[in-house]
């Protein structure tokens, strides 16, 4: 699994960009950071996955293919090239898998 | 990095609250109370979701308050607070809320291997029911795996 380098943004094609977004940056985006990299590993895909907030959203997410978040994020997200998997339970890891698995699939 | 120490003073067990703001509030002093952060963190944790909306409550009947990193954290804390009568905190999918935690980073380059943990507890899906049946403080420490 490849991790993103905290400061830059190197654009890398063969590597999928995954974030994910809170109104903090840490804490709940953390979560879904952390059970979408285990999920990936067990699904056997790789991603780069990163957590940020919403202020930062436009710097992290202008390369990224999927987008997770919780409902109330999705309206201030707005239009975007990502596609937006809105995240019910965040430790519902089979919930995530099945979202993840038909984004990537 | 294991969870911050749960101690005594951070645990809120069969509180009722009248709204999410005192749902919040009750971490927010305990948290206080536990020496992890000063009065202001709790005022931080009710304007993220002013701001943004009931996104903590990321599990059924769990929501996980927290703010950004900053002056008002004075070390990593965990607090938890459950609630006698569930409140509503206006989420769509996770509503209403029985167990309210309140985390406290002291800086975001760890937090990450600190969320993990609370994944690693959470992850089991009956953590938050044992959590809002947990008639002990001992009994909260053991089902975070925390220190008091």
């Amino acid at each position: 699994m490849r991790f993103a380098a905290s400061s830059g943004r190197q654009h890398d094609d063969s590597i999928v960009k995954i974030v994910a977004i809170c109104g903090a940056g840490l804490g709940t985006s953390g979560i879904l950071k952390v059970n979408t990299e285990r999920v990936l590993l067990r699904l056997g895909l790789h991603a780069t996955v990163v957590a940020t907030d919403l202020a930062s959203l436009h710097a992290e997410a202008d390369d990224a293919q999927i987008i997770l978040t919780s409902p109330e994020f999705v309206e201030a997200i707005g239009t975007t090239f990502a596609d937006v998997i809105v995240v019910d339970n965040y430790f519902d890891t089979s919930e995530l898998s099945e979202k993840l698995e038909r984004a990537l699939g | 990095m294991p969870l911050p120490p749960v101690p005594d003073t951070a645990i809120t067990l069969g509180a009722s609250a009248s709204d999410w703001r005192a749902a919040i509030g009750l971490v927010g002093a305990a948290l206080t109370a536990s020496g992890a952060t000063t009065d202001e963190y709790s005022h931080e944790m009710i304007r993220m979701i002013e701001e943004h909306g009931p996104y903590i409550v990321i599990a059924p009947g769990l929501a996980l308050a927290h703010a950004r990193p900053g002056p008002a954290v004075l070390h990593d804390g965990l607090a938890v607070a459950t609630l006698t009568t569930p409140v509503a905190f206006g989420n769509p999918y996770n509503d209403p809320v029985r167990v309210v935690l309140g985390l406290a980073v002291a800086s975001a380059a760890h937090h990450l291997s600190l969320v993990s943990e609370i994944a690693n507890v959470f992850n089991d899906s009956d953590a938050i029911a044992r959590l809002a049946a947990a008639a002990s403080a001992d009994e909260v420490r053991g089902i975070l795996g925390a220190s008091a």
